[in-house]
């Protein structure tokens, strides 16, 4: 029901929006005369499709001093055209009984529809014309700026454990633009203005900068005319390709520990600078993939010698994102038992580490993590809107369709040996930050 | 609890298939007489199951707050002889994805498999129903993590509004107490109160089962028997009495030092099977139910860029019926929010809607009726809401007909029920300015 959504750090969300489970879904794909990418998902259980513009911009493509333009601009976009007046953009789709949204990251900004099959042509009309139509002026900009300034207050500053990922992303993220949170700091985005989100827009939303996704009641046969119709017809631009600063070595463990009056329970971080698919050291990718499920399975390492019996903490777990254009994070995260100091949960995660540097995982690790990732690819299925982001996301990461798909018989031959390569590699203190979220002491 | 209100409002008031789907609901009975609602769906290789058991949280016993979230949370961690790590294995090795969990008038229980796995995956579904083994160290972490989730809630504002709400809309009602438990009750529960609530409240008289995917009628009822058979036939009585939510004009506060506060708001809504229940339903799509379609988003979001978000929801429950609301603006603009919310209310109270209003709220109603059925485990879940809720198996069809029939005169009356600015209760965690008592 919310318009406009920022896609959280990992550390604030606690979900992964795998490649895993993008390989599953068969697309078609096919390329606009202007450069625009069409990939198509069928899926003809319901006469319904999910219509997703996603375009190759994101947070960290904006410049200094103006973070947040591009999830403002998000909003912003549904502020009218000539031929949509303000704010009817997703009243339209409504009376048309569909639903809308829109989603910011570091690397994309993306707009989707679900909307009955015969609703399609109406949002595409519609997604083109803000493609290049986009009208703003202060009167609709200004309140919004209050708008997101609220949902910072809601997602991020009235939450303690958001605050301390932000703060650990910009200590982890010494040179590249992943330092900065998506939704921009406030004092940078209390400065945004009108013609910021208009040169924002003018600079990067274009067709040859953008991929089309629809999932659902349709292939690409069917697509092909519409696509051509509405977006086939906007002129190319020359967009200037990404020139992001990357990191430099990092050579010290970094430590960070925000205490607030808020936080009644503490609670543990780590982040590693980590290769992603497209970015780093690729090769270990999908290994780090099997490593976290390992870690953080059910019956995982983390869970197993930190949590059961008696275990330092109250619960453990590891993630990784795989996903972006260049490199992320892998995590460790867990809270203390009530009573246990943080120092002593701290030995407990890198007794656990050490151990697996040393000894490495077992062939039966390796194969229970093995079946449960494949499930999860397959029961992805089930979900062709969801489908459609997550392979999106994958996309837009930089992966080829061929390397999406190829993700299951890249699981299948991962090795021991791999897994053991990739912690080594990747699990190194000096590129680590390591975060404590503490309470106020009592007095 | 609002969290859990607003969970609960997407179980009970996604309800719609299309005619293609409907049609195709199968009433599967067992040879153990229980009954099950299939939708046969061969498209991809997995079968989703979701049933319901009435009587969730509701049943929690005075003073064993939690007990509920407790014992489900322990249901899939051990069972015959097979200890937690041992079961979490056999799920893991062959793909099983099995989750209880306990709302406040029901308990759940999802299943998903591939269809290669069905015969196991049923037949671990059937040994942790009857034979769980509660053992002491899973039930300790459990209980710690309560513990935990619980000190933690209270510095989330958004868990912090809902259950001072709940608190103080029912006094002396299981309503009001937290169902996640207290810092009293979650120590004191004993392994013996576990197994007495599962015994009692996992029975076949009060359950209902809907399959969706790759699987025949016959190949359901055999499955189904081999997993649930092996329950008692008839759950404990339980006897809850119906309640309605406490008003006051003045807001409660609940003062915590964060930028923004916590707003909700609300009273008494419509129980799910009163007549005016579908009026009721269009109306608050007006009202605040339906994003930058409504008058709420469009008075303090658009115009005057007081928060991110404002909602209300019809929250029918077996005993109660709320009609709930929320907003989260900054300290200084909670008074005014407050201010615009009550203005409209009273405004709609008066006025009512207008016919281009409730054209429009009746055009999204029925035209996004067939976006909720996108996947199986999704159809399932709506499937064992109608039929928790008695909605009968046609339900589905009908649906459209009654949001078509729905007329202008009898929304307007229903605003005129419903609607009652003056007597609300409403929690604001924060630290709000000028609210003025």
């Amino acid at each position: 029901m919310r318009l406009s959504t920022v896609v959280f750090s990992l550390l604030a969300l606690g979900t992964v929006l795998s490649s895993a489970q993008a390989a599953m879904f068969e697309p078609q794909t096919f390329t606009l005369a202007n450069g625009m990418r069409v990939v198509v998902i069928e899926d003809r259980r319901a006469p319904v499709v999910t219509h997703m513009v996603w375009y190759k911009v994101g947070a960290a493509d904006e410049q200094p001093g103006k973070s947040g333009i591009a999830h403002f601009l998000e909003h912003l976009m549904f502020k009218g055209t000539p031929s949509v007046p303000p704010g009817e953009f997703s009243k339209i789709v409504a009376r048309n009984g569909g639903r809308d949204n829109a989603f910011t990251s570091q690397d994309y900004t993306a707009y989707f529809q679900n909307v009955a099959r015969d609703r399609l042509e109406l949002v595409m009309r519609m997604e083109a014309d803000r493609m290049t139509h986009l009208r703003l002026t202060d009167k609709e900009v200004l309140p919004e700026r209050d708008v997101i300034l609220e949902e910072r207050r809601s997602t991020l500053d009235n939450n303690p454990r958001s605050v301390l990922s932000e703060q650990m992303s910009a200590v982890q993220f010494m040179n590249h633009p992943y330092r900065k949170s998506i939704i921009g700091w406030e004092h940078e985005m209390r400065g945004l203005t009108t013609k910021d989100a208009l040169e924002f827009y003018g600079k990067y939303y274009a067709p040859n900068n953008a991929i089309l996704i629809v999932a659902g009641d349709i292939n690409a046969k069917e697509l092909r005319p519409l696509a051509e119709k509405y977006y086939g017809v906007i002129k190319a631009k020359a967009v200037v390709p990404r020139n992001r600063p990357q990191e430099p070595p990092q050579l010290a463990p970094r430590r960070i520990s925000l205490t607030d009056a808020r936080v009644r329970q503490p609670s543990w971080t780590r982040t590693y600078l980590a290769p992603t698919r497209t970015a780093g050291e690729k090769q270990h990718a999908i290994p780090l993939e099997v490593l976290s499920q390992i870690l953080s399975g059910s019956t995982g390492r983390l869970d197993t010698q930190l949590v059961q019996g008696e275990g330092v903490a109250t619960s453990a777990g590891s993630a990784y994102d795989d996903n972006a254009v260049d490199q992320s994070m892998f995590y460790l995260f867990a809270s203390p038992k009530p009573g246990t100091d943080m120092a002593v949960l701290e030995a407990g995660i890198d007794k656990v580490i050490a151990d697996l540097l040393d000894k490495g995982v077992t062939e039966e690790e390796l194969a229970r993590a093995k079946i449960s990732l494949r499930a999860s690819a397959i029961y992805a299925r089930d979900d062709a809107a969801s489908g459609a982001r997550i392979f999106g996301a994958a996309l837009l990461a930089g992966q080829s369709i061929e390397e999406i798909e190829a993700w299951p018989e890249m699981v299948a031959k991962v090795t021991v040996a791999d897994v053991n390569a990739a912690a080594r590699a990747v699990l190194d203190l000096r590129r680590s930050v390591t975060g404590q979220l503490l309470p106020k002491a009592e007095k | 609890m609002a969290h859990r209100f607003i969970a609960g409002l997407l179980l009970l008031c996604v309800f719609i298939l299309p005619a293609s789907a409907a049609q195709k609901i199968q009433r599967v009975v067992t040879p153990a007489g229980i009954e099950v609602w299939l939708v046969q769906e061969r498209k991809i290789p997995i079968i989703a199951l979701e049933a319901a058991w009435r009587g969730g949280a509701v049943a929690n016993p005075k003073g064993k707050e939690g007990l509920a979230t407790l014992a489900m949370g322990l249901m899939d961690e051990g069972s015959g002889d097979d200890n937690r790590v041992v079961f979490h294995d056999k799920l893991d090795d062959n793909a099983v994805e099995m989750g209880f969990s306990a709302g406040r008038d029901t308990l759940s229980l999802s299943l998903r498999t591939l269809s290669e796995k069905r015969d196991i995956a049923f037949e671990l579904l059937g040994q942790a129903l009857t034979k769980p083994r509660f053992d002491p160290e899973p039930l300790e972490v459990s209980r710690r993590q309560m513990i935990v989730a619980l000190e933690r809630s209270d510095s989330n504002p958004n868990a912090l509004s809902g259950r001072t709400w709940s608190a103080a809309a029912f006094p002396d009602h299981p309503y009001g107490r937290p169902t996640d438990g207290t810092r009293e009750s979650l120590p004191a529960l004993t392994r013996q109160d576990v197994a007495d609530f599962v015994s009692q409240r996992l029975a076949r008289d009060n359950l209902v089962i809907s399959v969706v995917g790759d699987i025949d009628a016959a190949g359901v009822a055999t499955l189904v028997d081999k997993a649930f058979a092996g329950l008692p036939a008839k759950s404990a009585p339980l006897s809850v009495p119906d309640v309605v939510p406490v008003a006051q004009a003045a807001p409660i506060v609940v003062q915590r030092d964060i930028p923004q506060s916590v707003v909700v708001f609300g009273g008494p809504g419509l129980m799910r099977l009163d007549p005016d229940y579908y009026a009721a339903y269009v109306l608050n799509y007006v009202i605040g139910g339906g994003g930058f379609a409504s008058r709420l988003m469009e008075e303090v979001r658009e115009k005057r860029g007081l928060a991110y978000g404002v909602y209300t929801y019809l929250q029918p429950m077996d005993h109660a019926a709320l009609h709930l609301g929320g907003v989260s603006t900054r300290n200084d603009g909670v008074a005014e929010s407050l201010r615009i919310v009550r203005a409209e209310l009273a405004r709609l109270r008066e006025k009512g809607v207008t016919a281009a209003e409730l054209a429009n709220a009746k055009s999204y109603i029925t035209g996004s009726f067939p976006l909720q059925l996108s996947t199986n485990a999704r159809i399932a879940g709506i499937l064992t809401s109608v039929q928790i809720q008695r909605l009968g198996i046609d339900y589905l069809d009908k649906y459209t007909s009654y949001i078509d029939a729905v007329t202008l005169d009898q929304v307007n009356r229903v605003a005129k029920r419903l609607l009652d600015p003056d007597h609300m209760l409403t929690v604001v965690v924060g630290k709000p300015v000028g609210l003025g008592g």
